[in-house]
């Protein structure tokens, strides 16, 4: 009886050796700066001196099999499935060359008589107690166990006894699910989850044969990143929940596209079979995500199969319910309430909020139906949680890479990276312990840089601004204290600091950043800017023209060049999501549209929204799934989500890739850009808005410099890495505000609204197996407040600000800064939205034993 | 326990003759683990050692060791002296990490020398620390071994009160920390890296050697010197008495004594300090100084010459001296100075099945050939003398080991068949030796009992195979008569 797959007859050196599977794991790519000759398989090759020899083989066409090695990760040469003859002098020795560095004249047999030998042990090794369920495994038919044993192995086994047993899949996590008996033991999801996540939550258990990877008990393998493990697992013992028993390998179809839960935008691929997306897989992105994508994007596919998608438009019927009409009925009476409110108030009475799910073409044709067919420049694609747009675009010019780069100095005062933006938090984790990057966090909680930062300085809201003026300024740059050392550590990064801002706290205005900003502008004048802003294609729909002030290309309208495309732009300045909903509110907006948006979710003033939407007679929301916001508007446009529309989106550097369509909307749902299409051809008949989302992107692209490369060679966001655009560089950024900070009350504390990655969005609520995920909503206090206020565990408290009140249970958290409570957004049990009115800087709360 | 020491005190006490009692001088004396019993017995003033030593300079001190050759007697012979000299220049700190997890079945000489004579450990420590200026040092030892972990914290204890150990050792601006840990019972972290892993908190599991040798990356990544407990214990003898007197015994390339382990079929088996390279296999196995004869009148069949990853030696390498030049190309090696007897009375099979029922536990799971390999091997022995052998069995075994040790493996030569000896060391696949030391029974035993395997397969006798060790006595005596390995 044979236990292996049997190989054909063919002789095994016929195999495709030079055709590395298609893994997705190719070397990274390198820039030969100190060649040295190696021969391989009497081949002369050079390569740069030092790197690993596998890697140098493969980049020249010569594949070695390997189960533990990963381009990405530390070697660790256990699997000996790449040992190969190695000669440095001394004659060949059978050497793993995941570990060897190249050196000059080495000499290199990679498919001598020994090396298939040891090949074919290895894989009879590996497979003696391999259970061979391919037929019922996911992973048969893109197993690299399969493929290689295939192509390198023994063809038969002699192994007789009993394999050994494990009781089948035990679940490490909600999502991921570990078969013990298909492991190799190859340390690829350990040493990722150690070395790349740090959630090393997964481990060796027990030695030898019995060696098994497994979590401690009651600690499952609840990692933010526990996706990828199933990725890179070279066989089938890490599957995922979401695509368990879902389809085989082969009858998925596949499509690069760019992961849009959040603004890094790393590339993926979308998979689908039957019209069905099924799976994501990360793309190494040398410049972005390096293959590895967070769980919320990577299982995120599943709230667009979901049956609460919309499948076609709604509109309120006599009972005020909102019910399926046919999309000439819906598109007609949207563009009727516009024309009308066109006609009675003026064309600023009409807003758009949103913009920044969509993709760049959808955007844009929004934009443009905004500004020049209706007329009115109250756009935003943010909904006050963000930058202004000036800021957003005219500050930024520091890439990933940029940020990254060995050895630099880094000021973070943006959102914490872990719950926001999760591959950046991964980037910057390898930067600060490989690459020797320090960072400077101001803030006022530890973040998930927490044990990666050079040095933290708290600041409670409102207060940042102080303190940069006090590292800069006032702070000695020698002595113990943390201010002397933060200092020292900036003075030394001199012009080249590299900043990151962002909205770290939702109760604290805009305002503080900008002074922030200004203050690092003046002490540091050749700092760099990376504006973390944690809505996927923010940017681009601001580039795109969605923000007041704003043309396409990131020009302001005043200096927009009159174009074809562009012949007419609105005669006055309109405002920002604020500003629209405060004007909705007073009753002087008629129609409001919600581009993806849901405003009674995501305003930080949660009242404000709710009293403009029901003030607004007419408010169309375009949306993928029924939200909040959208259950309140008259009119639903159900727009097709991603994977199911072609286009471009950019990232938080300004880098355009590629989004696909994979499959088909549910029922009659379309895209933003046709939706737009078609309103602006009911609301003028003589307007053509764009025929295809290419045709949309054409012409966005030839509006402005900043596009030269993408109007040159529009398929170029396909690739992997994407362009770079400088759109809006040269903006001038909003005057400095003047920020009253109110004097901290002693009885109060400062109230942080902060973001978790797992949080009550829509999206995350219609997925099956991420909605269990999110926390209840819980105040977290430093142990020195709550312990006078008498907190223990979960002891409730009732939160007051000059707003509001909201009671919930509270945790002491010593996390947290003292003066300090933080709760989380959009999480089930409270809204401290609440507490918050739009415009105020800070908010004070008192907390008190409910 | 007292049982192999009451032996030693037969055999080695009084009757020391021309071989001089370098590490083994306080074994018998009742209060030689005390830093009084120390400096007052034995063959040398303890602590002696290390005050003249103070007075040279930390090169002399090297270049004394270097010349004495003390070859390491650890396994792999290497001289200290040299060893401590592959530490890169000008790279600080350094530290010494002292091999006592001393688990080879057989070996139990590191285990006597810390627990009869802890201090001479420790000043041998110290010797070491100041001729490379290490900034601490290490001892790490087997974590069964209780006893010996007590004896050593209270020597330490002495040592730190009397000021050997610390700041200032002796008045001097030498000082050093010696730090005392002990492994969780893994045989795998007698191997240095796996050592310097669990050292640092991780799971025991070998390092890939290159591109990390300890002497430049060892512990935490910086110059490291392992050595073995009973090299650095030969270190304060040779400070009192000097080279001249070191190399006196022994040969010129292997100078010295060395403390062997022997165990087995043998009238009196215990661990004896023998002068290296001169002494033969026969005078350890018949004199009646140290093993006294096979046991019972009984006939040898076969001896492991090195431990239990040694290739077998047979009745015609009697003569062999101890000495690693000699054994190496015999096939075999001299390893830890452990010796284990067996008569004809033990069936090869099962002594194969033992020792790799051994190696398939201890392997700690790290490389694919040792962890499935060594599994694999024991299911096969098992199952053979279960009485399910098939034909195919032989063949299969040879080639399971050659996957882990790919070409010819070291064995002796057979004057039966006209096959030549294969020359130690193995090749591996592995990370480490142990896979490929659990196939030098199995290539032993099938070179020369190759018909016991057979007629194994043939007859399908079940030989009923325990699971369980053999019962020992806890007097420390093997039961007579009946046949174990």
């Amino acid at each position: 009886m044979s236990d292996a797959p049997k190989t054909t007859d063919a002789p095994k050196t016929d195999a495709p050796k030079t055709d590395a599977p298609n893994t997705g794991e190719s070397p990274k790519p390198i820039e030969i700066t100190d060649p040295v000759e190696i021969n391989v398989d009497g081949e002369q090759l050079t390569v740069q001196n030092g790197e690993l020899l596998i890697d140098a083989c493969e980049r020249n066409g010569t594949y070695i099999p390997r189960f533990c090695y990963h381009p990405r990760m530390n070697p660790v040469g256990m699997c000996r499935m790449c040992l190969v003859e190695v000669d440095s002098g001394r004659g060949p020795a059978l050497q793993p060359s995941c570990m060897i560095p190249v050196s000059a004249d080495m000499s290199v047999d990679t498919t001598s008589d020994a090396v298939a030998k040891v090949q074919d042990g290895v894989l009879e090794f590996l497979l003696a107690n391999h259970p061979l369920d391919c037929p019922v495994c996911d992973k048969g038919g893109e197993c690299p166990l399969q493929d290689q044993t295939y192509a390198y192995g023994p063809g038969e086994s002699r192994f007789v006894e009993e394999k050994r047993h494990y009781a089948k899949p035990i679940s490490l996590s909600e999502t991921v699910y570990m078969d013990r008996e298909r492991c190799i033991l190859c340390d690829r999801c350990t040493r990722f989850a150690d070395e790349v996540a740090g959630d090393p939550l997964i481990h060796f258990i027990n030695r030898g044969s019995s060696t098994e990877v497994n979590t401690f008990p009651d600690q499952p393998f609840s990692s933010y990143f526990s996706g990828n493990t199933v990725q890179i697992c070279p066989v089938g013992a890490l599957t995922a929940k979401p695509f368990r028993f879902k389809a085989r390998p082969w009858d998925l179809t596949v499509k690069e596209s760019t992961c849009t839960r959040c603004s890094v935008g790393c590339r993926i691929t979308v998979e689908s079979s039957r019209d069905e997306v099924l799976r994501y897989q990360g793309v190494d992105s040398d410049s972005v995500n390096w293959s590895w994508l967070c769980d919320k994007g990577r299982f995120g596919f599943e709230a667009y199969n979901s049956p609460q998608r919309l499948r076609e438009p709604l509109v309120r019927d006599a009972e005020g319910e909102l019910a399926p009409v046919r999309w000439s009925e819906a598109l007609g009476l949207a563009a009727d309430q516009i024309r009308r409110a066109i006609e009675s108030r003026g064309p600023a009475s009409v807003a758009v909020i949103g913009g920044a799910r969509s993709t760049n073409e959808g955007a844009y044709a929004w934009a443009k139906l905004a500004k020049t067919v209706i007329g009115t420049d109250n756009c935003d694609a943010q909904l006050g949680d963000g930058l202004p747009a000036e800021a957003v675009l005219g500050l930024s010019g520091l890439t990933i890479d940029e940020l990254c780069a060995p050895g630099g100095t880094v000021l973070w005062l943006g959102p914490d990276p872990l719950e926001e933006l999760p591959v950046l938090q991964l980037r910057l984790r390898h930067a600060v312990i490989n690459d020797g990057v320090r960072i400077v966090e101001v803030g006022s909680r530890v973040t998930g840089l927490r044990d990666l930062v050079a040095q933290r300085i708290a600041a409670r809201p409102g207060e940042t601004p102080g303190v940069l003026r006090q590292l800069f300024e006032t702070a000695p740059a020698s002595g113990d204290t943390g201010l002397a050392t933060a200092a020292a550590l900036l003075r030394e990064a001199g012009d080249d600091l590299r900043v990151v801002v962002g909205r770290p706290n939702l109760a604290e205005s805009e305002d503080v950043v900008l002074e922030s900003i200004s203050v690092l502008r003046s002490s540091v004048p050749g700092a760099r800017f990376m504006t973390a802003l944690g809505r996927a294609n923010v940017r681009g729909a601001i580039e795109a023209g969605l923000a007041p002030g704003l043309a396409p290309g990131g020009v302001s309208l005043s200096n927009a060049a009159v174009s074809d495309a562009w012949s007419t732009v609105p005669a006055e300045t309109g405002s920002g999501s604020a500003g629209i909903l405060e004007a909705a509110a007073a009753g002087r907006i008629d129609v409001l549209v919600l581009l993806g948006a849901d405003p009674i979710s995501d305003f930080p003033d949660r009242s404000l929204a709710r009293r403009a939407l029901a003030a607004t007679p007419t408010v169309i929301s375009v949306a993928p799934l029924l939200d909040a916001s959208a259950a309140e508007a008259r009119i639903v446009l159900a727009s097709a989500a991603f994977g199911e529309v072609d286009g471009t989106t950019t990232n938080l550097e300004g880098r355009v890739t590629a989004v696909t369509q994979k499959v088909n909307p549910p029922g009659t749902a379309r895209p933003d850009w046709s939706i737009a299409s078609e309103l602006a051809v009911r609301i003028d008949p003589a307007v053509e808005l764009g025929r295809s989302a290419a045709a949309l992107a054409e012409e966005m692209w030839s509006l402005s410099d900043a596009y030269a490369e993408l109007a040159e060679r529009p398929e170029s966001p396909s690739g992997p890495e994407g362009v770079l655009c400088s759109a809006g560089h040269a903006l001038e950024l909003p005057a400095t505000p003047d920020v009253e900070l109110p004097a901290p009350d002693s009885y109060s504390l400062r109230l942080v609204i902060a973001r978790k990655l797992y949080d009550g969005g829509t999206l995350l609520a219609a997925s099956d197996s991420s909605a269990g995920l999110a926390d209840d909503a819980v105040a977290l206090l430093n142990p020195a407040d709550a312990a006078p206020l008498g907190v223990q565990n979960a002891t409730r408290v009732k939160l007051t600000s000059a707003n509001g009140n909201v009671t919930l249970p509270a945790r002491a958290d010593d996390s947290v800064q003292r003066g300090v409570v933080v709760v989380h957004h959009n999480l089930a049990g409270a809204d401290a939205r609440s507490l918050v009115a739009a415009g105020d800087t800070v908010c004070d709360v008192r907390a008190e034993v409910a | 326990m007292n049982a192999i020491v009451n032996r030693l005190g037969d055999s080695t006490t009084g009757s020391g003759e021309d071989v001089p009692l370098i590490v083994s001088s306080r074994f018998t004396e009742p209060a030689g683990h005390t830093l009084e019993g120390y400096r007052n017995s034995g063959s040398y003033r303890g602590y002696e050692g290390l005050r003249s030593a103070l007075e040279r300079s930390p090169s002399e001190v090297g270049e004394i060791v270097k010349e004495a050759t003390l070859l390491g007697r650890g396994g792999a012979g290497f001289p200290a002296g040299v060893k401590w000299g592959f530490c890169p220049p000008d790279v600080w700190p350094r530290y010494i990490v002292v091999n006592g997890d001393e688990s080879e079945p057989g070996t139990y000489k590191d285990r006597v020398l810390m627990e009869r004579d802890p201090h001479q450990l420790i000043e041998g420590c110290l010797l070491a620390a100041y001729a490379i200026g290490a900034a601490q040092v290490f001892l790490y030892v087997r974590g069964e071994m209780a006893h010996a972990q007590e004896r050593i914290a209270a020597a330490l204890n002495e040592a730190y009160e009397a000021n050997l150990v610390g700041r200032n050792i002796l008045g001097s601006d030498f000082s050093v920390d010696i730090v005392l840990t002990w492994g969780a019972g893994a045989y795998i972290v007698g191997e240095e890296t796996a050592l310097i892993e669990s050292l640092e908190g991780n799971r025991g599991m070998p390092r890939l050697k290159p591109p990390f040798f300890p002497a430049a990356k060892g512990l935490y990544m910086q110059p490291t010197v392992v050595n073995n407990v009973e090299t650095l214990s030969n270190l304060p003898w040779l400070f009192e008495h000097g080279v001249n007197a070191f190399r006196e015994t022994g040969t010129e390339s292997s100078p010295g004594t060395r403390l062997i382990a022997l165990s087995g079929h043998v009238n009196n088996p215990g661990v004896f300090e023998v002068a290296q390279g001169t002494t033969t296999f026969r005078d350890l196995f018949e004199s009646p100084r140290y093993g006294a004869g096979i046991r019972n009148g009984h006939e040898l069949k076969m001896f492991i010459p090195g431990g239990a990853s040694a290739p077998w030696f047979f009745s015609e390498h009697l003569d062999i001296p101890l000495e690693a030049r000699e054994v190496g190309p015999a096939g075999s090696m001299l390893g830890s100075g452990a010796v284990v007897v067996m008569d004809e009375t033990t069936d090869a099979v099962r002594a194969c099945l033992r020792l790799v029922r051994f190696f398939a536990r201890e392997s700690c799971g790290k490389c694919t050939p040792c962890r499935e390999g060594t599994t694999w091997e024991e299911q096969i022995l098992t199952r053979i003398l279960e009485g399910h052998g098939r034909p195919s069995d032989i063949d299969l075994l040879t080639d399971i080991g050659d996957n882990i040790s790919p070409g010819p493996y070291p064995v002796a030569a057979d004057p039966g068949s006209g096959l030549e000896a294969v020359p130690f060391p193995p090749r591996q696949t592995t990370i480490c030796p142990l896979g490929p030391s659990s196939v030098a029974p199995i290539t032993s035993a099938l070179r020369r009992f190759r018909s016991e395997f057979t007629d194994k397969i043939k007859r399908r006798d079940p030989i009923p195979v325990s699971s369980e060790p053999v019962p020992v006595n806890h007097a420390g005596e093997f039961d007579s008569g009946a046949a174990h390995v």
